[in-house]
């Protein structure tokens, strides 16, 4: 057990003198998943304040139907995805499978049912406590989704942070949709995945590591943001 | 500010856009983890791009779902090492020839301890029925992969059918070598690998080779351009030009110069 100690601070500190190939990883895997998590804010904010105020039949169904997609197992996405953009699938002529564009698909398809089922539960509750007000003004259920998305963007944000750590850990679906190229779609859990199967198992711990450090990186940028914004919020009311 | 935050992440998201997806020549080989957990194609690859300026990506994956990847059109070249199945593929139309390319041979190893005392003997068929009457752990890749059809095939030659204790002795990992040979390091069992994954692998724990030098452990690397009549896609002038430097004399003198550990892990053979 010595010997991995001595492996792994090895590892830790090829990683710290700043390989570059390894930065390059890095970087992709933010790219991907930053990507992939705007895009989903954009389809999932909207879908799930719609799915808070409106009234239809079949709306607890569709929201069952959401929560569930949240444990939807990458491996599965990343099949069907890849099913989709493969040269003998529909999408295959647009020539994306082994791309990065590919994985951001794959994983926009992951981390939307996040962003749509925690905003549609923030909204809800955020609708309830404004509903007099809301009716007061005459202001229509679907009309008040814009309001309620401001209102409570600051809980959305632990939402986007909830899909972006989704996104950034996923191995499964990325390696299927991405095959792992290196240079092109390699990120860094596929990295991961590759140096265990290489038995390189303190590079593979260093790399969690580092994984684990950009997550806590960009969630501690984010909170500093919001937080600002709220006492912003406070010093203008 | 989070409007500011916004603008930087979209602006710095377009300069990413730009030169990611930007068009250069590169083809698509689907191939087997063997040569790219050896690091033989990370040493040959930069040889024939300098060359070229051809990009050769490579997908990584089982020789099973290379070959089925290859049926779908996601590639453009196979690589592989399972020569029944690689005929079979051109045979049904999906490649366009086959070429032979290179060739080591598959390792049993297992703990030092050696339970099924099958140590020092080159015979892989005497030794996985000394393992089978022993009834110790053996690792399958259970994966359909090139290894895993070789290592059918000894069981049936010993006349055991493995399947029937599937979950005892015999464990099928339904992974890639390197993470089938973590397993057999983590339970001391047996595994049938080919030697360059062997000797590239980091994580041994208790194992050695234990059987080698049968001349039915040979392995055998073979190369098809995927027939572009079924796939408009392909980019058959690309990959033929990276098939004909493989098999032609600047391939196979690479393939030849590459050593790990000061062990040469390929040995060419095209015709």
């Amino acid at each position: 057990m010595q010997g991995f100690a001595v492996e792994f601070s090895a590892a830790i500190a090829l990683i710290l003198n700043g390989d570059p190939e390894l930065w390059a990883i890095v970087l992709l895997s933010l790219k991907v998943s930053i990507f992939a998590v705007l895009i989903s804010a954009l389809i999932g904010m909207p879908v799930g304040a719609a799915l808070a105020v409106a009234r239809f039949p079949g709306r607890r169904v569709l929201i069952i139907l959401m929560n569930a997609l949240m444990g939807f197992p990458p491996v599965v996405v990343g099949l069907l995805v890849y099913l989709m953009l493969s040269r003998s699938g529909p999408l295959g002529v647009l020539e994306l499978l082994y791309t990065p564009t590919a994985m951001i698909i794959a994983q926009v398809v992951l981390v939307t049912p996040i962003v749509a089922a925690l905003t549609r539960q923030v909204v809800e509750m955020l609708a309830e406590e404004y509903s007099e007000q809301l009716r007061s003004l005459g202001v229509s259920r679907l009309a008040s989704v814009p309001v309620l998305l401001w209102d409570a963007r600051l809980a959305l944000v632990t939402a986007l942070l909830a899909g972006f750590g989704r996104a950034i850990a996923e191995v499964g679906a990325v390696i299927i949709v991405g095959g792992n190229i290196n240079h092109v779609t390699r990120v860094m859990t596929t990295t991961i995945a590759l140096e265990t199967s290489k038995g390189n198992l303190a590079l593979a711990l260093a790399l969690g590591a580092i994984l684990i450090g950009i997550a806590v990186a960009v969630n501690a940028m984010v909170s500093t943001l919001s937080l600002r914004a709220e006492r912003e919020g406070l010093r203008h009311a | 500010m989070i409007r500011n935050f916004l603008r930087a992440a979209l602006v710095s998201l377009g300069l990413f856009a730009g030169p990611a997806f930007a068009e250069e020549p590169f083809i698509v080989v689907q191939s087997t983890t063997s040569t790219q957990n050896s690091g033989l194609l990370d040493s040959i690859l930069p040889w024939f791009e300098a060359e070229t300026g051809i990009d050769v990506r490579v997908v990584a994956v089982g020789t099973g779902q290379a070959i089925r990847n290859a049926i779908n059109g996601d590639g453009d070249v196979l690589l592989v090492h399972a020569t029944a199945d690689e005929e079979q593929f051109v045979e049904d139309g999906w490649g366009v020839e086959r070429f032979d390319v290179m060739y080591n041979d598959f390792v049993l190893v297992g703990p030092k301890s050696d339970p099924a005392k099958v140590k020092g003997g080159s015979n892989i068929v005497a030794a996985l029925t000394a393992i089978s009457e022993a009834e110790v752990p053996f690792a399958s890749r259970g994966d359909d992969s090139g290894t895993h059809k070789a290592e059918i095939g000894h069981w049936d030659a010993a006349g055991v059918d493995p399947a029937a204790a599937s979950g005892t002795w015999y464990r099928e990992t339904g992974s890639g070598m390197g993470a089938t040979l973590n397993v057999a390091s983590g339970m001391d069992a047996y595994a049938l690998t080919d030697r360059a994954t062997w000797e590239s692998f980091g994580n041994r724990g208790n194992l050695e080779v234990l059987v080698e030098g049968d001349p039915r452990l040979f392995n055998q690397y073979g190369v098809i351009l995927v027939n572009p009549e079924k796939h408009a896609g392909v980019r058959a002038a690309a990959g033929q030009r990276f098939i004909d430097w493989l098999i032609g004399p600047d391939g196979q003198t690479a393939i030849e110069a590459f050593q790990l550990n000061g062990q040469q892990l390929f040995f060419p053979n095209a015709k």
